[in-house]
C-alpha cells in the first residue's frame, strides 16, 4: 500500500542552492533512488541525479542520506520511520555540478599517479601462476566499485580538504592490492609514505563503515600499508638488521 | 517549498560536530571517553600508590615484573621477588617509591599507539572526527599522523616490549597457583590467568603482530616457511577481527586484576582458595 513520505532534497549548483521539500507516494520495497526517480518524473523534471545499475554494483548513485554517505539504490525506504523526513544531499567532498551530482574526476587524477602492475618474468612455459591463497587476499580489494563513498567520508579530504597530501582510502586499497600482489615487482612504499600520504590517515575507520562492498579498507588495506612503511623507515630491529647485514 | 535555514553548497552544515545525521552518533565517543578516562584515572592512582600490590602468591599486573621493591610499604613485594633488590637511593624524592612507574609506561605506550585505540581516542578526545560524516574539529593545517604525530610508529617498538610482558605475566599467573611451595587454586589465580589470556588475545591480535607474523609477505605460497606463516596469519586475523573487543576486555580485566589484589592485600575482601 502506498504511503506518503517526506523528502528534503538539496537543489542547486556549485554557486548556491537550497533544500526543497517533496511528498512522495512510496510503495513497499522501494529504495531511496526509486523515490528520487518518482520525484524526478512527477514533480521536478530537472532534478539531476547520477545512477546506472540500481543494483549496488556501478557505484554511481552515491549521495548523503540523512547525513550518511550511502548508495541510494541500496538504501531501503523501510530503514526509516514512517514519519521521518528523509534528507538527501550530494557528497560533500567533491564539487557539486548540479543537485545530487558531483564532479568526481579528482579521483581519476589520483589513480593516474599510481605505478601500474609490474609483473616479474613469466614461468618457463610462458604463463604467470598464482595460488588461490594469494589470490584471496588481493581479491578483496578488487571488489571496489568506485562509488567514492570512502573518499567522501574521509575527514582528511572532507573536513580538512587535504587533497594535495592524501589520495584517500579508495586509492590506498588500490595500492594495497598492488603491493600485496605476489607477481608485482614495483616498489611503491616511498611514494605511499610521501606523495600518497598514508600518514595523513588517522585510522578512524569511517571509510570501512560506509563501504557498500564491506571491504576491510582500514584493517586489511591502510594499516598493512602503514606497517610496510614502518618496516622500511621506523622498525628498530629491521634498521639494526639492515645496518648489520646490508640487506633490506 | 524552500527551507528557511541557509546551508553551504550541497546543504552540508559547517563546524565542529555539525551533521545532518539523525542517529545517536555521539553515544560511541561518549562511552569511549568515559571508559578510557576511568581507566587512566584508576591506573594512574594505582601506579602512584606504590602499596598493596602484592599478597602471596598474587602480584598485581600493574607492578609486574618488580624491578625494585620498597619493602616497608604496606602490601609491597618481598625482596626475593625483586629483580634488582631494594629501592634505589638515586630515585628522585619528588616521585613516589612505586615499582609500577618502571612498568606502566610500556603497556601504556603499546595501548596508546594501538590502531584500535587511535580510532577510539581520535574520535572521543580530539574530535578528528567525532563520528563519521560529523564535522571534525577545525584545524589550520591538519597533518594526521605525520609531523609530531609520527611517534605513533612507536607501536612496533611497544609491541616487542608487550610480548615480553606477556611472558612475565604468564610466569606470575603460573606461580599464583603455588603458595609456600604448595599447589592450589584461588580466585586470584583465576583472575591473573584470565588476565594473561585476555592480554595475549589483545597483543597477538594486534595489527603490528599480524603484519610481522605473515601479513608482510607478498606471497603466501612460495615456500614452506611462507605457507606456515600464512596459517599463522589467518589465525591471528581471527583475533584481529575482534581487536576492539579484546582491547576493552583486556583493559577492564587488567584494571580489575590490580583492584582484586589490592582489595585482598588491604583485607577488604578474602581470597577464596584451596590453601586455607
Amino acid at each position: 500500500m502506498a504511503k506518503t513520505r517526506k523528502f528534503r532534497i538539496w537543489r542547486g549548483d556549485e554557486q548556491a542552492g537550497d533544500f526543497q521539500d517533496y511528498d512522495v507516494e512510496v510503495e513497499t520495497g522501494m529504495v531511496v533512488l526509486d523515490a528520487i526517480h518518482l520525484i524526478q518524473a512527477e514533480q521536478a523534471h530537472d532534478l539531476a541525479v547520477r545512477w546506472n545499475c540500481k543494483a549496488g554494483k556501478c557505484g554511481s548513485c552515491s549521495m548523503e542520506i540523512n547525513g550518511k554517505p550511502r548508495l541510494s539504490c541500496m538504501t531501503r525506504m523501510n530503514e526509516y520511520a514512517p514519519d521521518e523526513t528523509i534528507t538527501v544531499q550530494p557528497m560533500r567532498t567533491f564539487r557539486v555540478i548540479k543537485d545530487l551530482v558531483c564532479d568526481v574526476s579528482w579521483n581519476y587524477e589520483q589513480n593516474k599517479k599510481i605505478a601500474p602492475f609490474k609483473p616479474g618474468p613469466r614461468d618457463a612455459d610462458g604463463n604467470y601462476r598464482m595460488k588461490q591463497d594469494d589470490v584471496d587476499r588481493v581479491q578483496e580489494f578488487r571488489k571496489c566499485i568506485e562509488c567514492f563513498l570512502c573518499q567522501d567520508v574521509c575527514h582528511v579530504l572532507r573536513d580538512h580538504e587535504q587533497k594535495e597530501k592524501f589520495v584517500g582510502p579508495r586509492f590506498m586499497i588500490r595500492l594495497a592490492g598492488l603491493e600485496m600482489h605476489p607477481l608485482d615487482t614495483a616498489d611503491r612504499i616511498p611514494k605511499i609514505k610521501e606523495e600518497f600520504g598514508v600518514g595523513m590517515c588517522n585510522i578512524t575507520r569511517c571509510c570501512t563503515e560506509v563501504c557498500p562492498e564491506h571491504i576491510g579498507i582500514t584493517d586489511n588495506g591502510i594499516i598493512p600499508l602503514k606497517e610496510r612503511v614502518v618496516d622500511r623507515y621506523y622498525d628498530p630491529l629491521r634498521i639494526l638488521w639492515r645496518k648489520l647485514t646490508g640487506k633490506t | 517549498m524552500s527551507d528557511a535555514t541557509t546551508y553551504a553548497v550541497g546543504g552540508h552544515r559547517e563546524g565542529f560536530a555539525a551533521t545532518l545525521r539523525e542517529d545517536n552518533w555521539w553515544i560511541g565517543p561518549v562511552l569511549t571517553l568515559v571508559g578510557l578516562l576511568a581507566f587512566v584515572i584508576y591506573a594512574t592512582w594505582a601506579a602512584f600508590a606504590g602499596n598493596h600490590y602484592y599478597t602471596a602468591p598474587y602480584l598485581s599486573p600493574f607492578y609486574s615484573p618488580v624491578v625494585f621493591t620498597y619493602t616497608t610499604a604496606p602490601g609491597a613485594a618481598p625482596l626475593a621477588h625483586s629483580w634488582f633488590g631494594a629501592w634505589p637511593a638515586w630515585w628522585p624524592a619528588f616521585l613516589p617509591a612505586s615499582p609500577a612507574l618502571f612498568i606502566l609506561p610500556f603497556p601504556g605506550v603499546f595501548r596508546f599507539t594501538c590502531y584500535y585505540y587511535r580510532k577510539a581516542y581520535y574520535r572521543a578526545f580530539s574530535g578528528t572526527p567525532p563520528a563519521c560524516a560529523v564535522g571534525a574539529l577545525p584545524q589550520k593545517s591538519y597533518k594526521g599522523e605525520t609531523a609530531w604525530m609520527v611517534f605513533q610508529n612507536l607501536h612496533r617498538y611497544a609491541l616487542y616490549f608487550a610480548l615480553l610482558f606477556i611472558a612475565f605475566l604468564t610466569y606470575d599467573a603460573f606461580i599464583s597457583f603455588f603458595k609456600d611451595g604448595k599447589f592450589g587454586v584461588g580466585v586470584g589465580s583465576i583472575v591473573l590467568t584470565l588476565n594473561v589470556v585476555f592480554l595475549t588475545c589483545f597483543t597477538c591480535g594486534c595489527h603490528a603482530f599480524r603484519h610481522l607474523i605473515g601479513g608482510k609477505l607478498d606471497c603466501f605460497t612460495c615456500d614452506a616457511g611462507s605457507a606456515r606463516r600464512h596459517g599463522a596469519w589467518k589465525r591471528v586475523s581471527l583475533l584481529n577481527a575482534r581487536h576492539m573487543v579484546w582491547a576493552w576486555v583486556s583493559l577492564f580485566w587488567v584494571g580489575f586484576s590490580d583492584l582484586y589484589v589490592r582489595l585482598v592485600s588491604l583485607g577488604i575482601i578474602k581470597d577464596l582458595n584451596t590453601w586455607n
